[in-house]
């Protein structure tokens, strides 16, 4: 099982990568945020894995809560800002 | 018994956020980087929480029951808020003024 979760965390390191292309390359400071949103949830899971890893959920669990909860947070208040702010598309136009 | 059904949670889940993550990357214009993004991340996250809770609630204590319970507390909070993250997201695209894709414009271009 030890194997299972390893493997698992090592696809999900893949997985954060390929979603910091998006980020990265992303057309409209939306696509950004969206991008790191799906970033935060894979780092929740991703901190999970990783207490089951070195044996010691009962404190990874609480630091997964945690994350999860800021990552909400987080995506809200990037999205209010920019929706106040209007000025979205900072090129290709 | 309980090993293979954790693994094929875990597995069903790995390949949904393989899927979400696919079509971020992949797809056309913004909005239809939303869809891929809010479903799959809802349904892996919530498959691979389940799988971990079972995992750890094999051994039975109180102490693994209280760590099952908060994971799935994380799944019931992520089932709420993801859906909200993308709606709010989408909200501000439709109020900014972000082009959807479609073919005619692809085309012309």
């Amino acid at each position: 099982m030890h194997d299972v979760f390893l493997i698992s965390g090592m696809i999900f390191v893949g997985l954060i990568l390929l979603c910091l292309v998006r980020v990265i390359l992303g057309p409209t400071v939306l696509d950004r945020i969206l991008g790191a949103n799906v970033i935060g949830t894979i780092t929740t899971i991703l901190l999970l894995l990783i207490g089951f890893l070195f044996e010691n959920v009962g404190m990874f669990v609480d630091i997964a809560i945690a994350y999860a909860l800021l990552n909400f947070i987080a995506t809200l208040g990037a999205t209010k800002y920019f929706l106040r702010r209007k000025a979205v598309h900072l090129d290709k136009e | 018994m309980m090993t293979v059904i954790v693994a094929a949670l875990l597995f069903a889940g790995v390949f949904f956020f393989a899927i979400g993550v696919i079509g971020v990357l992949r797809f056309p214009d913004f909005y239809s980087r939303l869809h891929g993004a809010g479903k799959c991340d809802t349904l892996a996250s919530i498959l691979i929480l389940v799988a971990m809770a079972l995992y750890n609630i094999s051994d039975f204590s109180m102490g693994s029951l209280l760590v099952s319970l908060k994971m799935l507390a994380i799944a019931a909070f992520v089932f709420v808020a993801s859906p909200t993250a993308t709606h709010a997201i989408t909200e501000a695209a439709l109020v900014v003024g972000v082009e959807p894709w479609s073919r005619k414009k692809e085309d012309t271009a």
